[in-house]
């Protein structure tokens, strides 16, 4: 109870402080300060600490299940695990946005921190701008969505948490994805406040690739970490559906990935300044649609959590706030900054980069459009459609092929100019990549023209991007990421084309066959756990082999609130998963199950890691020459 | 040319300008929107090609059979289990008592049994009443749930349509029509 | 040495052809019984359910996903082709219920938008890499 209060009052006090920081940061900028004085870093430091403390304070009130706490009542049980009920503190719309607010507050912190060697008038303008999207969040936790409030009387059980997000990934799911996702906050004030204080060169873009690197790297993790869950929890073995909530962490992701080899070119060259300023805005503003979509319930999504709309306004006013906000700053101070640019010469690597920046880009524009098109249609129309995969498939394969193609020789351009040589190297990669593919196809059993190119691309990128290890001056960031993507890719392709899936109601003794695999329904049992029961049921899996391959398959029954979850039991291998899960069929005394073969799961989700280990190996040899 | 540049410059700003007020007050409306689909009603005529059981008798008819000698036809799908429905049973009385409608219902995914315990205990308001065991005849109407009403002419078009439970409104509004 | 270096181009490029034509010359060998499983969970996976909204007919468990499989089964049983099946559920439940929202009046801009967004970016570019400079 005396803790909500605190955390209630120490939000306020947050809210001061930033009013505080404002002004004062305003006031010194006029004065033109050699150095920010102590007060002002003293007060973000405080401003961190204030949302800190609120932040602890809720986890306790979930951890002690105070439900004097309308979030508490609302979103916990006393009998859950102590860890659902600490990661329960984000898994609602309050806490969430407390948590955003963490972040928001946490990365500003980080770049005063890190800017110490950067232009005093810059750092001064970064947090100014910064603290208009600070204040606009606090005003809007404590208008619409305060984690505090109180309930009377005080109820002595709460609701509990929506069992399909008591899982390990999804726990720790949010924070990593907030870290990205709101990560590019400081980015978007970074950017403007480079703008206005004519900054805009090549230490600026030296200095803010740590960011776009770090947002980078979370928001890759988020969005992993969200398809493992999808894969494991939702019961029906995919991993990516192109649902709207999905999409809207993919964009953010597409921009910064596009952002992230733009500011080397900034870095090196001098070039593309205002296209990078224009990146950096829509990357923000990106997260922000996002976070409007999601948190307004505006979405007809397995996601999205029943809402009311006065936050959906208040987000979307705040939204447009900031971008026209951006758009001013950048009408009045472009002509300033981006003198006419030297001219790129047709073979080099910046030519390279405008190319990866032009694809990603309409890559983007699908995924928005095809987001938000049926919204815009309803509203304007009243016609109702669904853009699911088949639209998304249909733009981005086809392109995915010439842009794999330039993926894989940018990387061997030269800056300024480049000269080819075609040597016999190049010839034996391209012969291997297509005996690779060939064979790849011919094992998958898809004979089809556009399948087979699409494998000579991913696989020349593979092959590429190794080859480059034997080079002298090696950059790991780049081939790790690339290699990454590319057995990304493959294994996607070979995931959905090899996938094998059999449906069967059968009772218990029963068995039936996949491929050359017999899979026996042993028995089934009950057990009892803390805060749920669950029906057990034990498979036998034979494969071609005679090998015994148990899995146990659940369905729960969680008490508070009282839900039925079907439990996958998935047994990986290298090349394999095999997935089953149950399902009770009303009024029948046999059980719907659905046994699949996913090859090359794991891959998928080690290729991702591959792909964030390149954002590391970019962030920790930032002092060498780093191309991308 | 530098006056060509601007011109060209403030064009650009302008349409951004113009597509970010739209976005706004699209979004802005689409938040006030039903976000659950629901199928609209079409003009379409249902379609009645294909046989039906009745659920006492247990004999087999072309639904077109039936559909033949009124001006209006109300079908009811329903269910033994489903609780809405029984709520609504009042409503479907009112309408057998007081309008020339032949009520139609589709017994949805039941048991025979609860069924007619069912119409024991709420009364029975269905001229005639078939099974749908494995809910394709609903399917056949384009419903996807219990309790789901369409009041359909002698040309098999559907006027109304019902998702849930009928209402006071709703009998008002059958009762409006069918006068006519 | 020089004419060694050509031939043993030529040869690079043999072999490229050489497996180019192996592949074309494959034969499309997928069996297409008059009816299969495959075909149904082709078109449930491609319907949106109307009880669980975030999901596909062939991933729900729900009632309504139930009996909407048995019917796509009976209806291709009775003949139907894909198309027929897609266009009277399209009729029954709008085309909200597929996920592919198809070419219409509609979602013509859908479709047309990211490619002409495509191309102007291509225009762009363009003009910058092939400045003269």
């Amino acid at each position: 109870m005396i803790i909500s209060q605190l955390g209630y009052y120490s939000l306020i006090f947050g809210l001061l402080t930033s009013i505080f920081i404002f002004f004062n940061s305003s006031i010194q900028l006029k004065k033109n300060n050699p150095i920010i004085s102590d007060k002002i870093t003293g007060l973000i430091g405080f401003q961190f600490f204030f949302v800190f403390i609120s932040f602890i304070s809720l986890i306790y009130s979930f951890i002690i299940s105070d439900f004097s706490n309308e979030t508490v009542y609302n979103n916990s049980h006393t009998t859950k695990p102590l860890f659902y009920k600490i990661t329960g503190t984000w898994g609602n719309h309050e806490g969430s946005l407390l948590l955003w607010l963490l972040v928001l507050s946490g990365v500003l912190l980080g770049f005063i921190f890190k800017s110490r060697n950067e232009p005093t008038n810059y750092r001064l303008l970064t947090t100014l701008l910064h603290q208009i999207i600070v204040i606009g969040f606090f005003v809007f936790v404590l208008k619409t969505s305060n984690p505090f409030n109180e309930i009377f009387p005080v109820q002595q059980e709460g609701l509990g948490l929506n069992p399909i997000l008591q899982d390990p990934a999804l726990g720790i799911h949010p924070p990593i994805l907030y870290l990205g996702y709101v990560g590019t906050s400081i980015i978007f004030s970074a950017a403007l406040a480079s703008m206005i204080s004519n900054y805009l060169n090549k230490s600026w873009a030296k200095n803010i690739k740590f960011w776009i690197l770090f947002s980078w790297i979370f928001l890759t993790g988020g969005i992993l970490l969200g398809s493992v869950w999808a894969y494991y929890e939702l019961g029906w073995g995919g991993f990516w559906f192109w649902d709207p909530v999905e999409n809207v962490s993919l964009m953010p992701w597409l921009s910064l990935t596009a952002l992230l080899h733009c500011i080397v070119t900034l870095e090196k060259r001098e070039l593309f300044k205002k296209w990078t300023i224009v990146l950096c805005i829509i990357t923000f503003t990106l997260s922000m649609v996002g976070t409007f979509l999601v948190r307004s319930g505006i979405l007809n999504s397995v996601h999205t959590f029943a809402n009311d709309p006065s936050r959906g306004i208040y987000i979307l006013t705040f939204l447009l706030v900031l971008v026209l906000l951006s758009f001013v700053i950048f009408m009045i101070y472009e002509n300033k900054n981006f003198t006419q640019e030297s001219g790129i010469f047709t073979l080099s690597k910046e030519t390279a980069i405008l190319i990866n920046n032009w694809f990603i880009l309409y890559f983007l524009s699908v995924v928005l459009i095809g987001t938000i098109y049926p919204i815009f249609l309803d509203v304007i129309l009243d016609e109702q459609i669904s853009v699911g995969p088949p639209f998304y498939n249909k733009l981005i394969l086809p392109f995915l092929i010439p842009f794999v193609l330039f993926m894989s020789i940018g990387p061997s351009m030269k800056w300024i100019k480049t000269n080819f040589k075609i040597k016999a190297k190049s010839f034996l990669v391209i012969i291997f990549t297509l005996i690779l593919s060939f064979f790849t196809v011919y094992f998958v059993g898809e004979k089809n023209i556009f399948i087979l190119l699409l494998f000579i691309g991913f696989f020349y990128l593979l092959l590429k991007s190794l080859d480059q290890l034997r080079e002298k001056t090696k950059n790991f960031a780049q081939i790790f990421s690339h290699t990454g993507f590319s057995l990304l890719l493959i294994s996607i392709l070979l995931n959905s084309f090899s996938s094998k899936e059999i449906i069967k109601n059968i009772q218990v003794g029963e068995s039936f066959t996949l491929k050359n695999e017999k899979i026996i329904f042993k028995k089934i049992a009950i057990e009892k756990e803390k805060n749920y029961e669950s029906i057990v049921g034990f498979f036998e899996i034979l494969d071609d082999k005679n090998r015994i391959i148990n899995l146990q398959p659940e369905i729960r029954i969680y008490n508070e609130p009282e839900t039925a979850t079907s439990e996958a039991s998935i047994k990986t291998t290298l090349f394999k998963d095999r997935f089953i899960t149950i399902n009770i069929i009303k009024d029948q005394n046999f059980f719907n199950v659905r046994y699949q073969h996913k090859p090359f799961m794991i891959w998928i989700w080690i290729s991702t890691l591959i792909i964030m280990l390149g954002g590391m190996f970019a962030i920790f040899r930032k002092n060498k020459e780093v191309n991308i | 040319m530098q006056f060509l540049e601007k011109i060209k410059k403030s064009i650009f700003s302008l349409i951004i300008l113009i597509l970010l007020i739209i976005s706004f007050f699209v979004f802005k409306f689409a938040l006030q929107k039903e976000k659950i689909y629901t199928p609209k009603i079409t003009d379409n005529q249902i379609f009645t090609d294909f046989k039906v059981q009745f659920l006492i008798d247990e004999k087999q008819v072309n639904f077109n059979k039936v559909l033949t000698g009124k001006n209006f036809y109300l079908i009811n799908i329903w269910s033994s289990w489903c609780e809405p429905c029984k709520d609504e049973s009042k409503y479907l009385l009112e309408l057998k008592n007081n309008t020339p409608i032949m009520m139609i219902g589709i017994n949805y995914k039941d048991k025979k049994k609860n069924a007619l315990n069912f119409l024991k205990l709420y009364g029975d308001p269905f001229e005639k009443i078939f099974v749908d065991k494995q809910g394709l005849i609903s399917i056949n109407f384009g419903a996807y749930g219990v309790p789901e009403t369409f009041l359909i002419n002698n040309d098999n078009k559907v006027l109304k349509k019902y998702i849930g439970p009928l209402n006071d409104e709703d009998v008002y509004e059958i009762k409006k029509i069918t006068k006519n | 040495m020089r004419m060694f270096m050509k031939s043993k181009k030529l040869l690079k490029i043999k072999i490229l052809i050489i497996l180019i034509l192996t592949f074309l010359s494959f034969k499309n060998t997928a069996v297409s019984s008059s009816f299969s499983e495959e075909q149904t969970v082709n078109i449930t996976k491609n319907l949106r359910c109307l009880i669980c909204q975030g999901q596909t007919i062939h991933e729900s468990n729900s009632d309504f996903a139930e009996s909407m499989k048995k019917y796509i089964k009976s209806e291709l049983e009775n003949g139907k082709t894909n198309d027929e099946v897609f266009s009277s559920l399209i009729e029954k439940y709008g085309q909200w219920i597929v996920y592919d929202p198809g070419i219409s009046r509609n979602t013509l801009l859908l479709w047309a938008l990211p490619l002409l967004l495509f191309l102007i970016g291509g225009v762009i570019i363009a003009k910058k890499i092939f400045r003269k400079i």
